[in-house]
């Protein structure tokens, strides 16, 4: 860039200089400040140190005392870690299938110009704005053995009905299981309808004017169509899932026994609560890698094959 | 696409002239009945935990060791609400929920605060003054959105410690702060991206800068927005568990951690009446929230499910 | 120097793609200067440039002698007026056009005064507490014009700010753009792709493709003497009737056709026997009695008649070739005939085959 000595030029002197790379744009760079912090400093930094701990036999506090994967070795040798791995295994598949199941079911129903759509939508979504602890603990009571469901049959006279899965370590996941639905597929639920009512009305006319049913333009048309809006909600759902915390801790604490731990309480109960950093260290790298392997497929799907500007 | 273009293939060959095929179905045909019928049943399975809450909550105790638990109360009683409020105990402290919902409060109001003002200024960074590397610094925050916070946890426990704030109301306020930055930034980059780009042309040429363009022309004109975002972290923020538990004590626990401690602590008799009052007083705000901003919430989540 | 904006050089490029290649540009004080092209041709992309809101590769920008090539675009002495009107939807009328006024810390009274006499001039004065919401298109667009003119600048610059507008709007304010710039005497550059709006508002026309001028001429020496082909083929609704032959000799032939080049104004003096493309316009070919007045006559076949009311468009074929015919609109002809017509080489233009350059 060559400066033109022109006299005449040099009276707005602002104008004839091409002004510092890094002066340029001033105000947003100091707005963005909060952002590039959180990224570099929490996002890419606190993870880093995380999964760097995750190799040192750190207990009460953080120390570099690098033992290489003997902390992986002990988290696959614990029992514990083991079954919490199986019962976000055994939640998350019914989760995830039954959830778009009834998401897309509901929004299907609602989508069918039917009259108090807004008062359905209403409440199927309202969960949705509750807490998981409020979730938990109102589940909690409505499964209590001796004054819930229960209960209630066994009163109306089927006497040897049995439904206690928070007492039951075989079913203390389903128990949570619907629990987790009721409070989460009302979002699915309002993400679908916004997808079928992003489809133009002149599909379904053709469909009816080729003479397919109602249910066969579904399977066979619509959903296809609505890849990208299954492949978000399914993204979101196996975020949700990973992190399944406060629903356990309020509805049935891990118990009875083990039978309900998850994850996330064990990376939780072992960095805060047993003070053995590097178990938790461990297995929070542990998480990030299940979500790095749900991430990258997904990645993949959505921007591998066009290259989005 | 293809599927389209087939489709209006079809229509183009199969015109009909004039009606044809049967009558349009009146309204209670057996397709109907089935479509209304499985939304009242699912309806119903939506309803029963909140019907059942309110009506736990109305009855004394004796009433519900009597075991009913979807039988309207007999004898209408305010006292649980009363003493969840005021005198619910955690551990040998029975000042009820009254406590933590103050603590609630003032981590919400500077926690929403603070979250929608540096997340809608870097929305508005990003989507009109965009410079060199901006778009990598939002790629990893919108990527950090979806790493398990586990990972995170023990490292802002440190930073936290380092500038003071670790069990600090304002700490939690900070991490509430770093946590709502994607969803919102990207929430408002959206918005201020779909904002035509001549009025941003018009407003420079008219001489304006950064910040008179911030508060002058995009502000007024996105307070839609600023309410979808609202809702977003008043909710959300309400709703924490985790870091509640994890960045403050006791004293200064937001009312989410406090109840389960009042609910699932072994001490002494279990009061479900005073147990479901309290969980009800909880879940109040956002339930407030929620059917007080109707059309709004949806657009919300919705506006926080659909990737940038 | 009386140049009111000069451009020297300028490259400007987003990434691997090269919107804007070195380009030099004059343009007069006072002048109205039209830059006209197709979508993606760079017109848009300059006059950005010019406003400063857009940075440039390499090149400068002069507007009054000033080098403003980095400068902002509110200190570079110019008004612009979008598309989509952009007035800012919360502000009224008066707010709109005192924004600009007011960051430029303008004293009150000023501000005041200056809005009035742009109310005045653009008859807005009813307008002037009304948010833009509640405005017409046609309205919206005066107010937008109103935020330049308040600004008391030496440059307006206009993109596609008709566009907008449903036909009849866009005829009314056209008109009043004109008298608009009668009035002021400003300069002017304005974007378009309607070359209607271009032959009828300009002073100069910029023809722009691929970030680069083709031609920059008068409105009448577009339309009569276009430089290149693309020119030739971009001016003029329906396009040119072009035919490919070769120059011999100083006559034009194809196939066994031959016209005579008598009364061509040649750019070279003795141009060389080469291919060549002759460019006819459908307006310009003769017929009826006066086709007795030119040396040869041609027989074409009548495939179509499009009846236009003020003319007839006649889609025939000269020997194998299609031609395009404008006739009166009163001319009975019908699909089917055959018709004689003559042609007015002295108006037709040549063009290299090669090079597309106009000989």
């Amino acid at each position: 860039m060559s400066v033109v000595d022109d006299p005449a030029t040099a009276s707005v002197a602002s104008g004839a200089k091409r002004p510092s790379r890094l002066f340029k744009n001033l105000s947003a760079k100091i707005a963005s400040i909060p952002m590039i912090l959180t990224a570099l400093c929490v996002f890419v930094g606190g993870t880093t140190w995380t999964v760097v701990y995750s190799f040192t036999n750190s207990r009460m506090l953080p120390r570099e005392n690098f033992v290489g994967l003997d902390q992986y070795e002990r988290l696959w040798g614990t029992d514990r870690w083991i079954i919490s791995i199986k019962n976000l295994a055994v939640y998350g598949v019914c989760s995830m299938i039954l959830t778009l199941l009834i998401g897309f079911t509901l929004a299907a129903c609602l989508d069918r110009k039917i009259r108090f759509e807004s008062a359905f939508r209403t409440i199927f979504l309202y969960p949705f704005a509750l807490s998981f602890v409020v979730t938990g603990l109102a589940w909690q009571w409505i499964l209590n053995p001796d004054f819930g469901i229960q209960n209630v049959v066994r009163s109306w006279g089927w006497e040897s009905f049995a439904f206690d899965p928070l007492n039951n370590p075989d079913i203390v996941m389903f128990g949570l299981l619907i629990a987790g639905i009721w409070q989460g597929s009302g979002l699915i639920m309002c993400i679908m309808l916004a997808g079928l009512r992003g489809i133009d009305d002149d599909i379904w006319k053709a469909a009816k004017v080729d003479g397919i049913g109602t249910i066969k333009t579904y399977i066979v048309v619509i959903i296809p169509m609505m890849r990208p809006v299954f492949i978000t909600s399914l993204v979101l759902i196996a975020s949700g899932i990973i992190k399944l915390y406060d629903l356990v801790v309020a509805q049935t604490g891990g118990g009875p026994g083990l039978s309900s731990e998850v994850p996330a309480k064990y990376v939780i109960e072992y960095m805060f609560r047993a003070q053995n950093l590097g178990q938790g260290f461990a297995a929070s790298t542990m998480m990030l890698c299940s979500v790095v392997v749900i991430l990258i497929p997904w990645a993949y799907l959505e921007f591998g094959g066009k290259k989005r500007g | 696409m293809a599927n389209v273009d087939q489709l209006g293939a079809a229509v183009a060959a199969n015109t009909v002239i004039g009606p044809r095929g049967p009558k349009p179905r009146k309204r209670f045909s057996r397709n109907n009945i089935f479509l209304y019928g499985t939304l009242i049943v699912v309806g119903m399975y939506y309803l029963l935990p909140l019907y059942v809450m309110i009506i736990t909550s109305l009855k004394g105790m004796p009433e519900i060791r009597l075991g009913n638990v979807f039988g309207p109360p007999l004898e209408v009683t305010f006292e649980p609400w009363v003493k969840a409020w005021a005198e619910a105990c955690t551990g040998l402290d029975c000042t009820g929920l009254s406590k933590g919902f103050w603590n609630s409060v003032q981590i919400l109001i500077p926690s929403v605060v603070l979250s929608i003002a540096v997340a809608s200024v870097n929305g508005y960074a990003l989507s009109l003054w965009k410079f060199k590397g901006s778009e990598v610094f939002f790629t990893i925050l919108i990527i950090g959105a979806f790493i398990p916070y586990q990972t995170m946890l023990y490292p802002i426990v440190i930073m936290l410690r380092e500038i003071g704030l670790m069990g600090d109301l304002w700490g939690l306020v900070l991490v509430h702060t770093v946590f709502g930055m994607p969803i919102l930034t990207l929430l408002f980059r959206n918005y201020f991206a779909s904002v035509p780009e001549e009025l941003f042309k018009a407003a420079r040429v008219d001489g304006a800068r950064f910040w008179q363009i911030y508060f002058q022309i995009m502000l007024p004109m996105s307070l839609p927005i600023f309410v979808v975002a609202i809702i977003l972290q008043v909710t959300g923020i309400w709703n924490d568990f985790l870091f509640g538990v994890i960045y403050t004590k006791p004293e200064t626990y937001p009312m989410t951690v406090q109840l389960n401690n009042i609910v699932n602590s072994v001490q002494g008799v279990k009061e479900y009446n005073v147990n479901m009052a309290a969980t009800l007083l909880t879940g109040l705000v956002p339930l407030v929230i929620y059917f007080a901003s109707g059309k709004l919430f949806v657009r919300g989540i919705a506006a926080g499910a659909v990737k940038g | 120097m009386s140049h009111s904006v000069e451009i020297k050089k300028l490259d400007l490029e987003f990434g691997p793609v090269k919107v804007l290649q070195n380009l030099d540009l004059n343009i007069n004080e006072g002048e109205f200067l039209v830059l006209l092209g197709s979508s993606g041709c760079g017109k848009s992309t300059l006059l950005n440039c010019i406003a400063g809101l857009l940075e440039v590769t390499d090149g400068q920008i002069f507007i009054k002698g000033n080098n403003v090539t980095w400068a902002e675009p509110s200190e570079r002495g110019i008004g612009m007026v979008f598309q989509s009107y952009a007035l800012y939807p919360q502000m009224t009328v008066r707010g709109n056009l005192s924004f600009g006024l007011k960051n430029a810390k303008v004293p009150k009274a000023e501000i005041d005064k200056r809005v009035a006499r742009a109310a005045e001039i653009l008859q807005i004065e009813p307008l002037l507490d009304r948010k833009p919401g509640a405005l017409s298109g046609g309205q919206r667009q005066r107010v937008a014009i109103g935020r330049a003119l308040v600004r008391d600048v030496d440059v307006f610059l206009f993109d596609e700010p008709l566009s907008n507008l449903d036909a009849k709007l866009r005829v009314d304010l056209r008109v009043e753009l004109k008298r608009l710039h009668n009035q002021l005497q400003n300069t002017m550059i304005y974007v378009t792709h309607d070359q209607v709006e271009a032959m009828t508002l300009a002073d100069r026309i910029a023809i722009m493709k691929g970030g680069k001028i083709m031609q920059l001429s008068s409105p009448d020496e577009i339309y009569n003497k276009p430089r290149n082909l693309y020119v030739a083929d971009f001016i003029g609704s329906p396009s040119m009737n072009f035919l490919e032959g070769h120059l011999e000799g100083g006559t034009f032939k194809v196939d066994d056709m031959v016209m005579p080049m008598d009364g061509y104004e040649f750019v070279e003096a003795q141009p060389s026997d080469r291919p060549v493309v002759i460019g006819i316009r459908p307006e310009h070919v003769v017929t009826g009695e006066l086709v007795k007045n030119l040396p040869l006559q041609y027989q074409v076949d009548i495939d179509l008649v499009e009846p236009m009311g003020s003319d007839t468009l006649v889609y025939a074929k000269l020997g194998k070739h299609p031609f395009r015919i404008r006739m009166d609109g009163q001319a009975v002809v019908k699909a089917g005939q055959t018709l004689e017509i003559g042609i007015d080489t002295s108006r037709a233009s040549l063009f290299d085959k090669a090079t597309e350059d106009r000989l």
